[in-house]
């Protein structure tokens, strides 16, 4: 079941498109802020709620790398891989948060507490390399201060 | 030197209000264009010779001149700002998102009745959380004072106007992919024609421009089409966002005339080359755009002259080789990022990308085998312009086909040495 206050959200988006289906983007992310991702009863919940198909929903879904359709962590820790971050240190910064986490890309730490993706160019690159975590974004990363980055996400 | 664009943006600082916007002049541009006819709007703008800030440089005026006006004109008619920045070394649109919103949204009213829109979208990443807010803000404070909503400031004219935030994926950025995603599609490019002019969003008149282009025209409207022209160097009107990235002393974004010089913008504003490290080459205007050399830095960055020595301005954000990064490591990382953003929609993009980036890695990894610089050759010539739906692939083949060209003597090494020599 969509939460009232889920409902509530789509409503307020759906309001600017034409058509209740047009609105099923926004209505996926709105659920994942609220239960961190996109469960197939998730799924099936708002298709019906936008009167489309499970299935119809879910080849969107699957089109979009931010909406998540597996479970994440607490904290989703996404590292910029595009060139700019690439030529700045990427390959480093990645290999220090790998060996802090304890995890590849893609994967989430067993405390659930992060999961680690790769991101395409997140429009910073004067301060490359740089990182999201959750909604915060990192700029100038420096290898040897990040574990002093992720002890602020509990 | 006079810098429409970034005059209210303080770095790190909130944005003006829609108060500080109006003490700036702000929304002057809009009552003025509310008085104009569309007619007039749009032949000023033509005047002015501004060209798209998106990456393909087309003639705002003329794009306009397209849209089906009138009484007969279909209803309603849509303008969507083009907010999904993703080219890969790109990182203007963010400060003037971030840094003057208002900016935006008197930009979209003008554009808006240029093409008598009635409704008006900002296509936003969903990376960019503070600009999402500010905007929003912004929007509200605007709806609140009468410039946006029915009969704005008086004049009789109505514009709607909402922030989208998407959800990820370089192809949104793509005009037809936008238009799929924003009406809750999978975001694969659409035929053309029909043009989104006459066909866009929900089969009606589409009108998609990028932020920069749009931030342009409360300018243009207060200020006029000669003084617009007068801001350039060269023949393309207004000043221009040029960026720089990579190991240079002070990566940053600036504007500048129109027509700054490669050398100009690299060697005063982002101060040289880092201490120890020598100049190889520079992607002149995000990742999709061919590599240029030391030959080529007096070159004047605007759309004609880039073009002319084989490259594009595209964004007019630079990325910079040095002689300490894999030119070989560069274009494996393009191309993979080329790759994965491919829609699978047409042949060429998604089987010759996904090759070309596993020829690239693999030689990095000191895989490389004889040959393989032709097949990275034939799938350049596989990805170009007419083999393709849209214009990805053959943007994702402008470094590598230039690369190979360029730094062909470093292609060759990795194989004969069977190692990347940097590493």
């Amino acid at each position: 079941m969509l939460s009232a206050e889920e409902q509530a959200e789509i409503q307020t988006e759906m309001a600017h498109y034409p058509d209740k289906k047009s609105v099923c983007i926004d209505a996926m992310k709105i659920v994942q802020s609220h239960r961190g991702w996109v469960s197939d009863e998730n799924l099936r919940d708002i298709a019906e709620y936008l009167g489309m198909s499970a299935d119809e929903l879910d080849g969107v879904a699957t089109f979009y790398n931010l909406i998540f359709r597996k479970p994440v962590g607490r904290h989703v820790v996404m590292v910029c891989d595009s060139v700019s971050c690439w030529i700045m240190g990427y390959n480093r910064v990645c290999e220090q948060l790998t060996s802090l986490l304890g995890i590849q890309l893609g994967e989430t730490t067993a405390d659930k507490r992060f999961t680690l993706l790769p991101i395409v160019c997140l429009g910073a690159c004067d301060d490359a390399p740089v990182m999201m975590i959750d909604e915060d974004l990192h700029r100038d990363l420096d290898p040897q201060k990040l574990d002093s980055v992720l002890d602020q996400y509990k | 030197m006079e810098t429409p664009l970034t005059k209210n943006i303080r770095p790190e600082g909130e944005p003006p209000d829609l108060k500080a916007y109006e003490k700036c002049g702000g929304y002057q541009a809009t009552r003025k264009a509310l008085r104009m006819s569309p007619a007039e709007i749009m032949e000023v703008v033509k005047q002015s010779t501004l060209r798209g800030r998106g990456g393909a440089g087309f003639p705002t005026g003329m794009k306009w001149s397209f849209v089906p006006m009138g009484e007969a004109a279909p209803h309603p008619k849509y303008l969507v700002c083009n907010a999904d920045e993703m080219e890969p070394g790109t990182f203007k649109d963010r400060l003037l998102l971030e840094g003057d919103p208002h900016q935006l949204i008197e930009g979209m009213i003008i554009a808006a009745r240029a093409i008598e829109a009635d409704i008006a979208y900002i296509f936003l990443r969903g990376e960019y959380v503070l600009s999402a807010k500010r905007l929003e803000e912004a929007i509200q404070e605007a709806y609140a004072n009468h410039y946006l909503g029915k009969n704005i400031a008086g004049s009789g004219c109505s514009l709607d106007m909402y922030v989208h935030t998407s959800a990820g994926r370089y192809m949104c950025g793509e005009e037809t992919g936008l238009l799929n995603a924003l009406e809750g599609k999978r975001a694969n490019p659409r035929a053309k024609p029909p043009f989104p002019q006459v066909s866009g969003l929900w089969g009606k008149p589409t009108i998609v421009q990028n932020v920069e282009t749009l931030c342009n025209l409360p300018h243009i409207i207060a200020n006029g089409a000669e003084w617009f022209k007068g801001l350039s160097r060269t023949k393309n009107g207004g000043t221009k966002l040029y960026g720089a990235s990579g190991k240079v002393k002070r990566p940053g974004l600036w504007e500048l005339p129109m027509g700054a010089t490669i050398r100009e913008i690299l060697e005063e504003y982002a101060g040289g080359m880092r201490d120890g490290l020598k100049f190889r080459g520079v992607l002149p205007g995000g990742a999709s755009t061919d590599f240029l050399i030391g030959d080529h830095l007096d070159v004047a960055m605007d759309f004609d002259e880039v073009q002319k020595v084989g490259s594009r301005l595209g964004t007019g954000t630079m990325i910079i080789l040095d002689d300490r990064t894999c030119p070989v490591g560069m274009c494996a990382n393009l191309e993979h990022f080329f790759a994965q953003e491919s829609c699978g929609w047409c042949t060429p993009c998604w089987s010759g990308l996904r090759y070309a980036a596993r020829v690239l890695k693999a030689m990095e990894e000191g895989n490389g085998q004889p040959g393989d610089i032709e097949k990275l050759e034939y799938q350049t010539w596989f990805c170009a312009p007419g083999h393709t739906f849209c214009a990805l692939a053959p943007g994702a083949v402008e470094p590598l086909q230039s690369a190979l060209k360029y730094f062909r003597a470093d292609f060759e090494r990795h194989i004969q040495e069977k190692r990347c020599p940097w590493r």
